[in-house]
């Protein structure tokens, strides 16, 4: 399992494009991917449930990441926050 | 009826009402629930399908904006909703009420965020849910993309795929019952530069298909089968307006210049990267002021340099081959950040403020440097000081400047060397001795809100003595000219960024003067550029010394209204 805090940097927040794009990355790993913000649980796989999630810019979120291709996943979803999502 | 207009402008036409889905669906079901499991998942295949079509044909028209039809596409294959509404399946409910209820929990649970972009997103959610209920009822839908007339469409509410689907060149106008500014009809609406007002309440219960409608933006007016006389007021304005636009339209792609020739810039003033999109628009030739302000407010701690280095870039960017000033951070006076822990001052306008923070946290002020040399390689770059008055302080801003890009050399980090550095002439003492700056820097740029309120000594935030603040004072215009001519005789360039530079009874004395530079607000850009486009240099230089030679506002005023 791998657990990694972010801070959103991007004006946006995770709404949107950048909610899409998180979606899209997690929704293409064969592991489990859950944001988890104030000791909430969301589905990272569900756009619903990261809109739901209301995350803005300046707030701090865990992604936790368990299966079979975590590394690769983890990999991934730090370019996306590393890149502000292309924004 | 009235709503809130969003996007300027009058369109005169017949009404297209799009009706929503019934408000009664069938509930419970006579088949199994894998029956209606099986018509769920065809009919949530029907709707995705049909949305890829649809964003790929409004990629080319919308850009970034086609990314919302994304979500949507995830909304009708979302783990969660779906697990929602399958389980509802399993309680007897038919596929049509367990979206229903799905999406209605989902939309529900957005609005209540304490956030006017996310309950927006609950828009989103309601489109693909009504969509997948029409595949499902195998309800007609309303073609918007092969209108056969010009209409005004009147909706509950315009969603992104009915925007995006839609034949601009056939859709005069929207207007719809529920909406705000930053609603997706509304940002649609200014992005196509299509009139809208939002927020009627009961346009779709009032109005019916094929009645004719006069639709004004700008007031947020909606009038029903309007009388002749009306319609003839109202086509006068469209006409107006029209031409207006067609006229201003020309001044785009071509430099701003005088009758006689003489050259200019007129620029556009913004906040945020996200602006640069309006100045483009607008026909802004650069941008004179990048007020970075944005990046320090609203948070609890210092911007990191990668932040900022990222917001710059995107500006320079964005606005290439065209240059971006960039102020740096201007705060204190009526600006706060309440974690930098400055104390309550009793003259904040003569505090602590802007340049003189920076140079005494020279941290802060070395990582925002930084981030802007480390930009520098994106596009074209100026970098202006705030708040400047002493030679000293020029040179200690310069000084901290030499060593960020000597460290960033050292650290084999790409610098551009073509980095214009200047300031901002905003308080009287810097005017006065602005023979002796231009020699250390590449340009001015004059700001004369705050110029104003030094010189004349008016507090501008002061609403009693509001009348008393004015750029025709004849002191401020002593200044302004000074200053462009003590810039000149060092060869330097001379802009300005107040507000002034874009009111359009001035510009044609700040161009006699030899103004440089005019950077304004992105909805001035074209009408000024217009109006340079129709003076003449010559004239204007003439009539400099007859309006400096005046002694008051009042007649400064009279003289530029001839």
């Amino acid at each position: 399992m791998i657990k990694r805090e972010y801070t959103l940097t991007n004006p946006q927040g995770l709404h949107a494009r950048p909610a899409s794009l998180l979606v899209q990355a997690a929704g293409q790993s064969r592991s489990e991917v859950t944001l988890i913000k104030n000791n909430k649980e969301y589905n990272a796989k569900s756009i619903l449930g990261v809109l739901s999630l209301g995350a803005q810019k300046g707030d701090s979120l865990v992604i936790k990441i368990e299966g079979p291709d975590e590394a690769e996943t983890d990999e991934k979803l730090q370019a996306l926050f590393a890149g502000n999502f292309g924004e | 009826m009235q709503g809130i207009g969003v996007s300027p402008g009058i369109a005169i036409g017949g009404a297209l009402v799009i009706k929503d889905v019934p408000s009664v669906l069938p509930e419970r079901s006579r088949l199994t629930a894998e029956e209606e499991n099986e018509r769920l998942s065809r009919s949530l295949s029907a709707a995705r399908r049909q949305l890829e079509k649809i964003r790929a044909g409004a990629e080319a028209r919308l850009g970034d904006k086609a990314q919302i039809l994304d979500a949507q596409i995830l909304i009708t294959e979302d783990e969660e909703l779906l697990s929602l509404v399958r389980d509802k399946l399993q309680e007897g409910l038919t596929a049509e009420a367990a979206i229903r209820d799905g999406v209605q929990y989902y939309a529900d649970l957005l609005e209540n965020m304490d956030n006017e972009y996310l309950r927006e997103r609950a828009a989103d959610i309601r489109d693909t849910g009504r969509r997948i209920i029409r595949h499902l009822l195998g309800a007609a839908e309303t073609d918007l993309a092969h209108l056969s007339t010009p209409c005004i469409i009147v909706a509950h509410d315009l969603t992104p795929s009915d925007t995006a689907t839609m034949a601009p060149e056939q859709v005069l106008g929207f207007i719809t019952d529920v909406g705000g500014r930053t609603s997706h009809s509304a940002i649609m609406a200014r992005t196509l530069e299509i009139p809208a007002i939002v927020g009627t309440e009961r346009g779709t219960e009032l109005i019916r298909t094929g009645e004719p409608l006069i639709l004004d933006g700008d007031s947020g007016e909606v009038i029903v089968n309007p009388q002749p006389e009306v319609l003839e007021t109202y086509r006068e304005r469209q006409r107006a307006q029209a031409e207006r636009k067609e006229k201003l339209q020309a001044v785009k792609g071509r430099p701003t210049a005088t009758r006689d020739g003489h050259k200019v810039l007129v620029a556009a003033n913004i906040g945020t990267p996200k602006d640069c999109e309006g100045a483009l628009r607008n026909g802004a030739e650069g941008v004179g002021l990048f007020r970075t302000e944005f990046l320090y407010l609203n948070r609890d701690d210092l911007p990191s340099e990668e932040e900022q280095f990222q917001a710059y870039k995107e500006v320079l960017e964005a606005m290439a081959p065209q240059e971006v000033i960039i102020r740096t951070l201007d705060v204190g006076g009526d600006k706060e950040l309440p974690y930098l822990g400055l104390a309550k001052e009793s003259n904040p306008f003569l505090g602590y403020r802007a340049i003189r923070v920076c140079l005494s946290r020279p941290e802060m002020f070395k990582t925002q440097l930084r981030a802007l040399l480390r930009a520098s390689v994106y596009g074209k770059l100026g970098i202006m000081f705030p708040m400047i008055s002493s030679l000293d302080e020029v040179r200690q801003a310069k000084g901290m400047l030499a060593q960020v890009r000597e460290e960033l050399v050292s650290e084999g980090v790409a610098v551009s060397e073509e980095v214009e550095v200047g300031i901002m002439i905003e308080i009287p003492a810097a005017a006065v001795i602005s023979d002796i700056l231009a020699r250390e820097v590449d340009f001015f740029s004059i700001g004369t809100n705050d110029l104003i309120q030094y010189t004349t000594a008016v507090d501008r935030l002061n609403e009693r003595i509001a009348a008393l603040y004015t750029p025709y004072h004849p002191a401020v215009l002593r200044l302004v000219s000074q200053v462009i001519e003590n810039g000149h005789k060092s060869g330097i360039w001379v802009g300005m960024c107040g507000e002034a530079a874009g009111d359009q009874a001035l510009i044609p004395l700040l161009l006699g003067m030899g103004l440089d530079e005019f950077s304004m607000s992105a909805i001035s850009v074209l009408e000024s550029r217009e109006l340079i486009g129709r003076l003449d240099y010559a004239q204007a230089q003439v009539r400099v010394p007859e309006v400096l030679a005046l002694g008051t506002a009042a007649e400064v005023k009279g003289a530029l209204a001839e």
